[in-house]
């Protein structure tokens, strides 16, 4: 990145330094402010702002980002502002997934930061007449050898006036003063009172409410709708029909427009409609279950080493077959989104959205306007997962309001939220492998058929793409022959990116399967994994764009993960009566997490866990409480999955509804979660989702070692 | 043909039909909306408020069966986020995604007052198991009620 990409300046009497920060993808040309990209503003009221270009959906990228930034300024924390962005295409790329908003804006920020300060040193030794390079900055006070002081504040336009020769050094590793530091996030005070502003809390003059009844088969059209006992509720304005469009939003829906959401309820709740449901309505857990079972062998590889087939003359070969459901995101604030489409045909949307530029985008092609006529607030989100990723309840607001002339609110209850998600993958999978006299693995064939992602979003696709098989066809373990094959499953069921997406399932299936064949082997699970990793490996990988070449897989860091959580965890020391520990470890969205789980078992054989040690290594760790509420989230989550959710089709429909049938953890349930950071100096990596692939093998593998059992399909009992 | 409340110590002269869950007359007509919205059945306690002092989860209740009573909602809860439990919440770093909270504050704070001085971990798992949150933050939840057991 050079610094004409970089570093781009702006000088606006009022504003104080204004400096933004772009992207090798997305360069602009330096110049006006509305050139600018993702930026920051040093006002002269000594207040640092930036403007957060992500979306905070818990995960707190709202106390990190502006910390990176600050740190490099050697700002005052308490001065210290942000800004939510709204979708604009300076700010880059705006989408919130993967675990990447620290990653991806960790170098960005830090050079704009330490470019921004280098500007106000030099436009502070300017103005106190002293050498740049004998100034020293702390708690946004820069001061001179002799005494004299100036705020930041007091020579920002100054400072937005200097040129830079080259970009500013950032500071190393040990000069870290913030980052390191557990910091409370910025919006605690606006959450305990209630203040927070979700996507749910929006209220604009005039809009109006809508509750939809949406197609109970997927894929299912409107025959006949009888409105009259709908239009006849007190309140009730008008009923509307919503086309889909595609797979951004696969559903077609009847909607009542209120002047109020219980109106709009009531009124859905009175409507009579005939669907013509369409070819999905024969889909059922059976059937879905059977279609995996046919397809499974008949996969197309996705990698290859060595050759498996000698698994069939091996020894000793040990085989198992593990399954996992679709799963429902059900982040706690129900879907919702305002939207106003005006006469002239712009219009502006108001949600909580992981991807702004994805409403944008199918918005506009909804109105026949360009993206950027499309308004995007980006409001707190009430939990994402993933769910927020996909436009679809947007896009209903926008079909409503372009239709009703006004600003329309459309609310999702529990059940649309559940019984309408693009749901976590169903899978299955078969694994033969093959060990030696010694114990040692030496061949793995791992096919796995699954209603994916890829294949929903584009069906008819024959190629098994490699993501859908993370965590499999490049797992870490040396094992000379080695094959993984991916078979596309037909289904109509929506399916979408879930907390840690295909790692959910086979961080699960891959510690089960080493947790099985050390047992067969003979041998220690965790000392099973140390002997297959290989030592001093670091993952070649080509492509400038290719995030894998930016944060390489390195062997050693997971190897450093499992010592640590072996040493931690009391691993191999006696227990209480009647306990058991569990071990897994995975790697995934660049970090590395082990876990060791201590369960004991009810009188019906339903696990009890009683605590769960964690080691992460996310790279530098830029806030240590931040991380340690991510892995305990990120625990959380998939024990709720593992233990008892499950979503299920029956007659093309979804047969869970609320938290009644797809049961959330709560407190009572909650295991003591302690987490290791591992200290670094890599670039920093995500944490909202590597903490959940290791979860439910830890839990089950310790299951099996009470009771000889092995849990090969999920939800547990 | 309206319905008179208390809410936060005010008088409210509700318009909305008699048989609107109370949290839709908090969050639609009253504009207090940080009493959220969840599950609608009472299962997932995100509607906390409290009514006439009992922890009830609005979601559930007509506005007309609790005419006339004290509604106290987040909002109400203390001038500024000073209550003990808010201040705890904030100590502990307790929210994630922080839709749920008001909620479980809201629990808490109910436990708090009827309930002096020290807890045990029995009575906080008897007064929030109904009070569920996706992100997790059990644990913190568990901590800073006893910080706030330990100063209210």
């Amino acid at each position: 990145m050079n610094r004409r990409e970089f570093l781009q300046v702006s000088s606006a009497a009022s504003a104080g330094l204004i400096v933004g920060l772009s992207f090798p993808a997305h360069a602009h040309s330096a110049g006006a402010l509305s050139d600018l990209g993702a930026f920051i503003q040093i006002a002269k009221d000594n207040t640092v702002t930036l403007w957060v270009s992500k979306s905070d959906m818990g995960q707190d990228v709202r106390t990190t980002l502006p910390m990176i930034l600050a740190e490099e300024l050697d700002a005052d924390w308490a001065n210290v502002r942000i800004q939510q962005a709204h979708f604009d295409p300076k700010f880059g790329r705006q989408g919130t997934g993967g675990s990447s908003s620290i990653r991806t804006l960790w170098t960005p920020l830090r050079q704009a930061g330490a470019n921004a300060r280098a500007m106000l040193v030099s436009a502070a030794a300017a103005k106190l007449g002293v050498d740049a390079a004998t100034l020293t900055v702390e708690r946004g006070v820069i001061s001179a050898a002799n005494g004299a002081k100036v705020t930041f504040g007091e020579v920002a336009e100054e400072a937005s006036r200097i040129k830079l020769a080259a970009d500013a050094k950032p500071k190393e590793p040990s000069q870290f003063k913030l980052i390191g530091k557990a910091t409370k996030r910025l919006d605690n005070g606006d959450i305990v009172t209630g203040k927070a502003g979700y996507g749910i809390d929006v209220k604009v003059p005039g809009m109006l409410y809508a509750s939809v009844a949406r197609a109970p088969v997927f894929g299912a059209k409107v025959k006949r709708v009888d409105a009259a006992k709908a239009k006849a509720v007190s309140g009730v304005k008008d009923v509307v029909q919503i086309a889909a469009k595609g797979t951004d939003l696969p559903w077609n829906g009847v909607a009542v427009v209120a002047t109020s959401t219980w109106a709009a309820m009531k009124g859905r709740e009175a409507l009579a409609i005939e669907w013509e449901e369409g070819e999905h309505a024969s889909e059922s857990e059976e059937a879905l279950r059977k279609q995996f079972a046919e397809i499974v062998d008949h996969g197309k590889p996705v990698t290859t080493r060595g050759d498996v087939s000698v698994i069939a003359n091996a020894t000793k070969k040990v085989e198992a077959q593990y399954d996992v459901p679709f799963l429902a995101h059900a982040a706690m604030e129900p879907l919702n989104a305002v939207a106003h489409v005006k006469s002239d045909g712009t219009a502006v949307v108001w949600t909580g959205t992981q991807f702004p530029d994805w409403i944008a985008r199918s918005s506009a092609e909804l109105l026949g306007t360009k993206p950027e006529q499309v308004q995007v607030h980006v409001t707190m989100l009430g939990g994402g997962f993933g769910r927020r990723a996909n436009p679809d309840f947007a896009l209903e607001a926008v079909q409503l309001s372009k239709a009703v002339g006004a600003p329309v609110k459309v609310q999702w209850t529990r059940e649309d939220d559940m019984q309408h998600d693009f749901y976590r993958p169903a899978s299955l999978h078969r694994i033969s492998a093959a060990l030696d006299d010694e114990g040692n693995v030496t061949a793995w064939h791992h096919r796995i058929a699954a209603a994916s992602i890829d294949a929903y979003l584009e069906p008819g696709t024959q190629t098994p793409h490699e993501s859908e098989t993370p965590g499999v066809h490049d797992m870490p373990y040396d094992v000379p022959n080695f094959r993984t094959d991916f078979a596309a499953a037909s289904s109509g069921v929506p399916r979408g990116w879930w907390r840690s997406v295909e790692h959910s399932i086979n961080g699960f299936v891959m510690n089960s399967f080493l947790d099985e064949l050390a047992h067969a082997g003979g041998k220690d699970p965790i000392a099973l994994r140390l002997e297959l990793l290989p030592k001093g490996f670091v993952q070649k990988a080509e492509g400038e764009r290719n995030p894998a070449r930016l944060w390489p897989f390195k062997s050693d860091r997971l190897r450093a993960v499992i010592e640590l959580a072996r040493d931690r965890s009391g691993w191999g020391k006696p227990l209480a009566a009647g306990r058991a520990l569990g071990f897994a470890a995975h790697h995934s969205f660049f970090s590395y997490a082990a876990q060791v789980a201590e369960v004991s078992l009810d009188a019906s054989g339903h696990p009890k866990v009683h605590k769960i040690v964690c080691v992460i290594d996310c790279g530098v760790p830029i806030n240590p409480d931040g991380i340690r509420a991510q892995i305990e989230g990120g625990i959380v989550y998939g024990l709720a999955a593992g233990l008892g959710q499950k979503i299920t089709m029956e007659a093309g429909r979804v047969q869970q509804s609320n938290f009644h049938d797809f049961p959330l953890l709560a407190l009572p349930d909650m295991p003591q979660i302690e987490v290791h950071i591992v200290p670094s100096a890599e670039a920093p990596t995500g944490t909202g989702e590597p903490g959940l692939p290791p979860t439910m093998a830890a839990v089950t593998n310790a299951m099996f070692r009470l009771n000889g059992k092995r849990v090969r399909s999920l939800p547990v009992g | 043909m309206s319905t008179k409340l208390i809410v936060n110590g005010k008088p409210a002269a509700i318009e909305s039909e008699p048989d609107t869950p109370l949290l839709w007359v908090l969050r639609d007509e009253l504009g207090l909306t940080g009493t959220k919205f969840g599950c609608g059945m009472g299962l997932c306690g995100a509607c906390t408020v409290h009514v006439d002092g009992e922890p009830t989860r609005s979601c559930s209740v007509d506005v007309s069966s609790v005419a006339n009573k004290k509604v106290l909602t987040i909002e109400g809860l203390s001038l500024n986020g000073t209550h003990p439990l808010q201040k705890a919440w904030a100590a502990e770093n307790v929210p994630q995604c922080g839709y749920c909270q008001a909620g479980q504050i809201m629990s808490a704070a109910a436990l708090l007052a009827r309930k002096k001085g020290k807890l045990t971990d029995a009575d906080i798992e008897d007064a929030m198991s109904g009070n569920l949150c996706r992100c997790g933050t059990y644990q913190r939840i568990r901590k800073a009620i006893h910080r706030a057991a330990g100063e209210a």
